[in-house]
C-alpha cells in the first residue's frame, strides 16, 4: 500500500482507503436504491468528482448528492386502487418568511413533491412539464407516467457521468395517473427511480417509511380520505416531538381517476388534519410500538449542506 | 431517417450531444445529408401516386379500402403498390398521393411502433394519437413549403370506440364517420352518405358491401383507379386475436385482400 | 493492488506506473457488487436470467427490469448501475434504428456489439467522463443460429456460449461450465438458468430478489421476449426444488 507515488502527502492510514472506510460496502448502492452507507469517517481522495470511481466501485459524489435529499424536509407518497396522494412537510426559513413550496404540478395527471435542492427541482419540473406538453401537442394524449420517469432518469444520468456536471441534488416523489392506474415513483440524484407502492423521502423519513411498511397492505383497498390520513400519520411520525402538523406546514396533493392533480388549499388541508387530530403520535392508531429503528436525529440546520458527517444510511429493510 | 425521427417533432434530442459518440465514427448520413440546405429543392408535385382512399366506421369497427395501383402521371405504371398498413393491434392507416412519401412515413411509423414495443411498458399508441402526430408532421412539412404529398386516413379503435380521421398534405385534419380522399371525395362520399342516411347503424357486412360498391364506381369513373384493391377492417367482431389473412375474388374484375384485425378487449 | 491510493487511479485517462488504468478496474467493481446476471447460448436460442435484488418492500414488484429489448430480435441483460445501463440501452436502440434506416433490416448482432462496445470504450478514454459502471450481455437468434456477446465496462467484448456477471459470477460460471450448452434447447436452458440464479443467490446478504427470465430462439421465431408465465413458473418451481435438494452445497460455492 502507499508506495513512493503518493502525491497528496497523506499520512499512512489515508493511503489505504479500503480498510479505513471501515464498513461493509452494500452491494446495491446505485443499483438497488436507497441504502447509502455513509459512514465516511474522513475525507477520502475519491470523492472529488463525479467521474471518479472509488476502489470499491462507488461514486462518492453521487452518494453525497443523495445526502442532499435527506437535508430536505420529509415528503410522503402513497396510493390506493384509484388515486395517488402526496403529502409534504413545508419549512419556513425564518419567522418572517413564508413556507417553502413543496408540491409542483406537472400536468393534469402528474404532480411531484420534492426533497433536497429546490432550485434543482425547478429545473427538473420544468423539464417534466415540457415533456408532458410536447407529448400532448404531438399526440393529443397524456404522457404515460412511466415514460416520463424513464426520460427523466436518462436526463439525470448524464449528470452523473461527466466532469463538468454535478448530479441533481433532489429527490422527487412523483404521483401520477394514467391508463394503468395510479403511480407513485421515487427518483434519486443517482438517476435511479423506483415504482413504489408507497414511499417517503427527506429528513427523518425513515420513521415515515416504517409506518408505511407497517400499513402497506391497507392502502390498496382504502378510500382516498383514509389514504390521505395514512399519509398524514406517516408524515407526522417524522416530526420532532415539539412540532405539530398544521395547515401552514403541510401540503397535500392528489391525483387519480377523474381527479386531475390538485394541491389542497389550507381549508382542504385543515379538513384532513382535523381527522387525525388527537391520535397517538408514533405508529398510527392500531399500534404504537412501531419504533423508529434509527435514533432521531436533530433536524438539519438550514444553512445549507455541510461536509458529510457520519449519517445514518437509509435502511428500508 | 434517424435524424428526422430524432428531430424537432416529438422525440427529444440526444442527451449526450457534446460528449464522445461512437456513432460519429461510422454514421455517414448525418452531416452529409444536412449540408446542402442552400439550394434545397422542395417537392412541388407528386411522382408516383396512389388515388383515392376510402374509410368508413361501422358498428364496432372501421374499414379502409384502396386499390393497389401506382400511377406515373396518367400511366398505370406499377400494379402492386399496397398503401394500407397495419400500424399496431388497433390502428390501420391508408394513404393516397405520392407513394415514396408514403413509404418513407411508413418506415418512420414502423420504427415508432417498434420503439414502443421495445419499451415493453404496456402502452401502445392509439389511433387518435397517431392521427394527431401525423397532423403535426404534415403541417410541419407544409409550413416549410416542402409537404409530404399524401392524403392519409387513420382508422382504429380508440378505447373500443371506432375512430376514423384524415389528414392531407396541407395539414388539414378532421375526424368523421366516413371519409374518402381524392377522386373518391367526389364520387364515393355521396354514395356513402346516402347509404349511411338510410342505414345509420351499419354492420360490418353492410360496410363491406358499401365499400365494394364505392370501389366499383371509382373503377368506372376514376381513370387512375385499378381493379385490385386492398381493404382492411379493424373491428371488434371476433374474439380471436390472431391476424388472419385471406384473399378471394368477389367479381371478375376485383380482388379483395382481407386483413382482419381483432382487438382482444371486447 | 499495490498502486491503489497512489494518485494514479483517479482518472480514466491516466495509466499507473505499472501500466494499468485503475478507473476502469474500479468500474468493474461496481458491476461485481450488483445482482448476478447470466446468459446461456444453447443450440436453438439464447436465455438470459437475472437476479434482481430488491432492497425495499415498498417497491412495486416487477419494476426496474434488467432485461431490455433493443430491437424486436435483440435482447440485452444488464448488470451494474441500472441508470448507466439504461443509457447503454438507449444507445443500442439508436444504433439498431440507424442500421434499419440505412439497410432496411435487423442489425446483425456482431455489428450491434461492435457499435455498443465502441461506445462504452469511448468512456474509458477521457478524464472528463467516467467508464460505465455496468456490463451488458447481448443476445439474438439469427439465420445461422444463436449469438451472444458480453461487453465489459472497459469496452472489451467477446462472444460466449455461457457467461455470468455480477456478485456471484464465479459460482455461476462454475455451474454453467457443468452444462453441455451446445446440446441444450431453450426449454432446458430456462430451467438451468433459473436454477443457477437461485443457487448463487446469497440469502444472508441480500434477502429479497426477483428472478427475470427472457429468451430468443427458434421457438420464439427469433423474437426476443420474456419467457411466458407458465414456463417461468415451472422454471422457478424446479429451481426452488433443486435448491432444497442441495441446500448445503451452496455455501461451498461461495
Amino acid at each position: 500500500m502507499g508506495g513512493p507515488h503518493s502525491r497528496y502527502g497523506l499520512n499512512e492510514e489515508k493511503k489505504s482507503p479500503l480498510p479505513l472506510l471501515g464498513i461493509e460496502f452494500c452491494s446495491s448502492v446505485l443499483t438497488g436504491g436507497n441504502q447509502w452507507p455513509c459512514l465516511i469517517l474522513f475525507r477520502n481522495q475519491y470523492d472529488s468528482d463525479v467521474t471518479v470511481w472509488s476502489p470499491q466501485g462507488r461514486l462518492h459524489q453521487v452518494e453525497y448528492a443523495m445526502e442532499a435529499v435527506k437535508l430536505g424536509s420529509a415528503t410522503v407518497g402513497l396510493k390506493n386502487k384509484t388515486h395517488a396522494v402526496l403529502i409534504a412537510l413545508k419549512r419556513a426559513s425564518s419567522e418572517l418568511s413564508a413556507h417553502q413550496k413543496k408540491i409542483i404540478p406537472i400536468d393534469t395527471h402528474i404532480g411531484i413533491t420534492i426533497a433536497g435542492l429546490t432550485a434543482d427541482a425547478r429545473i427538473l419540473s420544468r423539464y417534466m412539464r415540457t415533456e408532458c406538453l410536447n407529448h400532448k401537442y404531438a399526440h393529443d394524449a397524456l404522457l404515460p407516467v412511466s415514460r416520463l420517469i424513464t426520460m427523466l432518469g436518462n436526463k439525470m444520468q448524464a449528470c452523473t457521468q461527466r466532469y463538468d456536471r454535478r448530479p441533481y441534488g433532489v429527490g422527487l416523489l412523483v404521483a401520477g395517473y394514467d391508463d394503468q392506474g395510479p403511480h407513485v415513483y421515487q427518483t434519486c440524484p443517482s438517476a435511479n427511480y423506483f415504482d413504489c407502492k408507497a414511499m417517503a423521502v427527506g429528513s427523518r423519513s425513515q420513521s415515515a417509511r416504517t409506518y408505511l411498511e407497517k400499513h402497506l397492505e391497507e392502502f390498496v383497498d382504502c378510500d382516498t380520505d383514509e389514504l390521505i390520513k395514512h399519509g398524514l400519520r406517516a408524515l407526522r411520525d417524522t416530526l420532532p416531538n415539539e412540532v405539530e402538523l398544521n395547515t401552514k406546514n403541510v401540503s397535500i396533493g392528489i391525483v387519480g381517476r377523474n381527479t386531475p392533480f390538485k394541491a389542497f388549499d389550507e381549508e382542504g388541508t385543515a379538513q384532513y388534519l382535523r381527522m387525525i387530530e388527537g391520535e397517538e403520535k408514533r405508529g398510527g392508531p392500531p399500534d404504537t410500538t412501531g419504533q423508529d429503528p434509527t435514533p432521531p436525529q436533530p433536524p438539519p440546520a438550514d444553512d445549507g449542506p455541510q461536509d458529510p458527517i457520519p449519517a445514518v444510511a437509509m435502511e428500508t429493510e | 431517417m434517424a435524424s428526422v425521427v430524432s428531430g424537432s417533432l416529438c422525440i427529444p434530442a440526444r442527451l449526450w450531444q457534446n460528449g464522445p459518440s461512437a456513432s460519429c465514427l461510422f454514421n455517414l448520413s448525418d452531416g452529409l445529408a444536412d449540408q446542402n440546405t442552400y439550394f434545397a429543392q422542395r417537392s412541388q408535385a407528386p411522382i408516383t401516386t396512389g388515388t383515392s382512399v376510402l374509410g368508413i366506421t361501422f358498428e364496432g369497427g372501421v374499414a379502409i379500402a384502396a386499390d393497389i395501383l401506382g400511377s406515373y402521371g396518367s400511366l398505370a405504371r406499377f400494379r402492386n403498390c399496397p398503401r394500407i398498413m397495419h400500424v399496431n393491434d388497433n390502428i390501420i392507416l391508408g394513404a393516397g398521393g405520392d407513394y415514396a412519401d408514403y413509404q418513407y412515413l411508413k418506415d418512420v411509423i414502423e420504427q415508432k411502433i417498434l420503439e414502443e414495443e421495445c419499451l415493453d411498458d404496456g402502452f401502445s399508441i392509439k389511433p387518435k394519437a397517431l392521427h394527431c402526430w401525423l397532423t403535426r408532421v404534415m403541417y410541419n412539412r407544409r409550413s416549410k413549403f416542402d409537404p409530404f404529398w399524401n392524403n392519409f386516413i387513420v382508422g382504429g379503435l380508440q378505447d373500443d370506440e371506432p375512430f376514423l380521421g384524415t389528414v392531407d398534405k396541407l395539414g388539414t385534419a378532421y375526424v368523421d364517420r366516413h371519409i374518402a380522399t381524392g377522386y373518391g371525395a367526389y364520387m364515393a362520399l355521396p354514395l356513402m352518405r346516402e347509404e349511411v342516411e338510410r342505414n345509420p347503424i351499419m354492420t360490418k357486412d353492410a360496410a363491406q358491401k358499401l365499400l365494394v360498391k364505392c370501389l366499383e364506381v371509382l373503377y368506372y369513373r376514376d381513370s387512375r383507379s385499378f381493379p385490385k384493391v386492398k381493404l382492411i377492417f379493424d373491428c371488434l367482431m371476433s374474439l380471436q386475436s390472431l391476424l388472419s389473412t385471406c384473399s378471394f375474388s368477389f367479381s371478375p374484375y376485383c380482388q379483395l385482400f382481407y386483413l382482419f384485425l381483432i382487438s382482444a378487449t371486447i | 493492488m499495490s498502486s491503489i491510493g497512489t494518485g494514479y487511479d483517479l482518472s480514466a485517462s491516466q495509466f499507473s506506473p505499472d501500466g494499468r488504468v485503475f478507473q476502469v478496474e474500479y468500474a468493474h467493481k461496481a458491476v461485481e457488487n450488483s445482482g448476478t446476471v447470466i446468459g446461456l447460448r444453447g443450440k436453438d436460442g439464447v436465455v438470459f436470467a437475472v437476479e434482481k435484488l430488491v432492497t425495499s418492500k415498498l417497491y412495486e414488484p416487477g419494476a426496474n427490469k434488467r432485461i431490455f429489448n433493443i430491437d424486436k430480435n435483440v435482447g440485452m441483460a444488464v448488470s451494474g448501475l441500472i441508470s448507466d445501463a439504461r443509457q447503454i440501452v438507449e444507445t443500442a436502440r439508436t444504433e439498431a434504428m440507424n442500421y434499419r434506416a440505412q439497410y432496411g433490416s435487423n442489425i446483425p448482432l456482431r455489428f450491434l456489439n461492435d457499435r455498443v462496445s465502441m461506445y462504452m470504450h469511448a468512456y474509458t478514454l477521457y478524464s472528463a467522463v467516467r467508464p460505465f459502471g455496468c456490463s451488458v450481455i447481448l443476445g439474438a437468434y439469427e439465420a445461422d443460429g444463436p449469438v451472444m456477446y458480453m461487453i465489459d465496462p472497459s469496452g472489451v467484448s467477446y462472444g460466449y456460449y455461457g457467461c455470468a456477471v455480477g456478485k456471484a459470477k464465479q459460482a455461476a460460471k462454475t455451474e454453467i461450465e457443468k452444462l453441455k450448452l451446445s446440446d441444450m434447447t431453450c426449454k432446458d436452458l430456462v430451467k438451468e438458468a433459473a436454477r443457477i440464479i437461485y443457487l448463487v443467490h446469497d440469502e444472508l446478504k441480500d434477502k429479497q430478489f426477483e428472478l427475470e427470465l427472457s429468451w430468443v430462439g427458434a421457438d420464439t421465431k427469433g423474437v426476443f421476449e420474456r419467457v411466458p408465465q407458465s414456463v417461468f413458473q415451472e422454471a422457478e418451481k424446479s429451481a426452488k426444488a433443486a435448491m432444497e435438494d442441495e441446500s448445503d452445497s451452496d455455501t461451498e460455492d461461495m
